[in-house]
């Protein structure tokens, strides 16, 4: 087990930081492959969402330099990322990520969304080819510790997130939604989550905008709404009374004198921007135009603090199911390492067996059916016998810290060396399956 | 005994004016329920009580207590007009402690009275207080609703997580309070001032604009047709707004408080 995890989240970095490490979507292919050529990395997956960047890679021998990655990768000095890391090693790194795909670690504990996202993470670096045998079984897992903690916890029962925090805060300025029209910038899954939301609670009409027209123009048929060019948006973004915001641009794409137009083309109607992105797209400084309600990532954070305690509780009953998932996969990728061992110590002796047997058979000339038979149950059954106490062995010593010693010794006593590298990755988990 | 049912409601208005202190500082959906319940009944006694001194046959409008205890009676009642519309004790925060100074003045024996003798036409003179005192009452709720509002958006732009649970309704809720009381109360104050400038001519003969009284009447008259005017027309609301609201609550202050100074319109003790 040669896990390690690096990153940040909403908890070690303020949202200037996390900013400036966030990859945009169309770069995390690319990132992935970075990462896997860098030294002592054999596999890598990126996880980048608002509200972390992490890397969790599995190494050659576990002491990889991935913050040096980091510091290379987004042109940073120690000084100026190192206080904001996190970093974890084998069985830690492990737990962390149940947690984050738990939603243990999210800034709302328990919302659905993060298993989501860590999934299309997994799926991109599987694409690229980052993804082999061991991250593919780590991330199985963390899948299915997901679903258990989800199904027999109540931590992801309430609705609180992101997206219901919007309309929370939106009721208590609007009073009613009935009527409000809202806008979607940045045609995102969270932002058409967000808009989904606020729809449901009576929001009569819909425009969307995005850089590429087609996109806006699906989501807006999804809500029955307007799709509107990405150049008209400053025209027409005042007939909006909520403004979900989630575009990709580098800068704040909202300023004080575009919130000044609105207000005055609005005769000063309050205008409430719901902004995801990261980095954020309304400044600061418009947030400050009476009238013009902001709230960004962190913001919303902390409005939904408060529903955090509730919560507390059943995150105690799930934090108790990823220790136990913790021991478990430990225990299974330990057995697994002695797997091929036995597989190949298996197929060695088959294949003196059959050589023996092809031997007599030369030397007695044709048997019967029944002497076949016999034959066959007795080398096999001596096989058996043998293989026995060593195979046993083997995958009790792999429970232990002395397993790579014990493997070793059986493999130079069979002179086994080769066949490993020769076993296919991907077999792997079929022979896992089988060794249970 | 007009005087004894006015100090029961005194007694159910004291409980809502610790409502108001304590709904500043934290939010209890059962205290906020008592202050409710406690106004309903105050305004019950209050009826009583005034309805008690219209029968009695000498009632004297003109008696700065007696016109205080209606004007409180007006605030209580628009008060309720906007709970039953909103759902919402909040307005209550300004409007309490005010009713509760106006009712306890009004509950004390001493009486100055306006020098109203030589008024000719008595029914001009009631048409005038009572108009011009639901203008008052309008302009206290839209002044405490422009207070509420600055507030609530403190909230909001705060962005502390409380600001989810508070007493306060939504910041739009608060803003049609204030504004369809201050169109609500225009007209009023209109035609208050103008069956009180009816009453001096005809008592007097003409008016004099230099007077205090008339002065700061026209001053709030104009700070109120201001307001109405820059929200219909630019939509001012939050601090602006509640510049011009308070502008405009000092003036009618003033106005009344010029009744000890003006020459027209003079207290003096019965």
């Amino acid at each position: 087990m040669r896990f390690q995890l690096i990153g940040v989240n909403h908890n070690s970095a303020p949202l200037e930081v996390r900013e400036r490490l966030a990859i945009p979507e169309s770069r995390l292919p690319d990132t992935c492959r970075e990462l896997s050529a860098y030294p002592g990395i054999e596999e890598a997956i990126v996880i980048s969402t608002c509200n972390r960047v992490e890397i969790v890679a599995h190494t050659t021998n576990g002491h990889a330099d991935l913050r040096g990655f980091l510091h290379d990768h987004f042109h940073l000095t120690a000084d100026e990322l190192d206080a904001h890391l996190y970093e974890f090693r084998e069985k830690d790194a492990v737990r962390h990520l149940f947690r984050v795909a738990s939603s243990l670690d999210s800034m709302v504990v328990g919302e659905a969304q993060i298993l989501g996202q860590v999934k299309e993470a997994y799926a991109t670096a599987r694409a690229v080819g980052t993804v082999r045998g061991q991250l593919d079984q780590l991330f199985s897992r963390a899948f299915a510790v997901a679903k258990r903690v989800r199904s027999e916890t109540a931590v992801g029962s309430s609705s609180v997130s992101i997206a219901s925090v919007a309309v929370e805060l939106a009721k208590k300025i609007f009073g009613t939604l009935e009527g409000k029209t809202v806008f979607v910038v940045g045609a995102g899954k969270m932002s058409e989550l967000a808009a989904r939301h606020l729809m449901a609670h009576g929001c009569a009409s819909i425009f969307v905008s995005n850089r590429t027209y087609d996109r806006a123009i699906g989501l807006a048929q999804k809500f029955n709404g307007q799709a509107i060019k990405f150049d008209d948006l400053y025209n027409t973004c005042d007939r909006a009374d909520i403004v979900i915001t989630s575009t990709g641009a580098p800068h704040a794409i909202f300023r004080r004198e575009h919130g000044e137009q609105f207000l005055s083309r609005r005769k000063n109607r309050p205008m409430f921007f719901i902004d995801i992105a990261v980095p954020r797209d309304v400044s600061p400084e418009m947030g400050k135009l009476d009238g013009i309600f902001t709230y960004d990532i962190d913001d919303l954070q902390q409005a939904v603090s408060s529903h955090v305690a509730d919560r507390r509780k059943e995150a105690e009953l799930a934090e108790a199911i990823i220790t136990s998932e913790v021991e478990r996969f430990e225990a299974r990728l330990q057995t697994l390492d002695v797997v091929p061992t036995i597989v190949s110590l298996q197929d060695h002796l088959e294949t003196i067996r059959q050589a023996e047997i092809d031997r007599v058979r030369g030397r007695l000339g044709q048997m019967t059916p029944e002497q076949e038979i016999a034959v066959e149950a007795l080398t096999r059954g001596i096989i058996n016998k043998v293989m026995h106490t060593p195979i046993t062995t083997l995958k009790t010593a792999a429970k232990e810290s002395e397993a790579t010693t014990v493997v070793d010794v059986v493999r130079r006593l069979f002179n086994l060396h080769d066949k490993e590298k020769e076993a296919p990755a991907p077999d792997k988990k079929n022979e896992v399956g089988s060794s249970r | 005994m007009s005087l004894l049912w006015l100090r029961f409601a005194l007694g159910c208005y004291f409980i809502s004016l610790i409502y108001a202190f304590v709904a500043l500082t934290r939010t209890s959906v059962l205290f906020s329920r008592i202050a409710l319940h406690a106004a309903s009944l105050g305004i019950v006694f209050h009826f009583v009580s005034l309805t008690e001194l219209f029968l009695s046959g000498h009632v004297v409008w003109a008696s700065v207590h007696n016109s205080e205890s209606l004007l409180a009676f007006l605030s209580m009642t628009f008060f309720m007009l906007i709970y039953a519309i909103y759902q919402t004790t909040s307005p209550g925060v300004v409007v309490f402690p005010v009713v509760f100074f106006l009712t306890f003045v009004a509950a004390v024996d001493e009486q100055p009275v306006l020098l109203t003798q030589y008024v000719s036409n008595k029914g001009w003179l009631a048409a005038h207080i009572f108009l011009i005192f639901i203008g008052y009452a309008a302009l206290l709720v839209s002044f405490g609703a422009s207070l509420l509002y600055l507030l609530q958006e403190r909230r909001l732009k705060a962005k502390k997580s409380t600001s989810l649970i508070s007493f306060l309704p939504a910041l739009e809720v608060i803003d049609q309070i204030g504004y369809r009381s201050l169109l609500l109360g225009f007209p009023f104050m209109t035609l208050g001032l103008l069956t009180g400038s009816v009453v001096a001519i005809s008592t007097y003969g003409h008016l004099d604009f230099l007077d205090p009284k008339i002065l700061l009447s026209v001053l709030m008259w104009a700070v109120y047709m201001l307001m109405v005017f820059t929200r219909w027309n630019s939509g001012w609301r939050g601090r602006r707004a509640a510049f011009l609201a308070t502008f405009a609550f000092v003036a009618a202050l003033a106005a009344w408080v010029a009744n000890y100074f003006s020459a027209i319109h003079r207290f003096a003790a019965s």
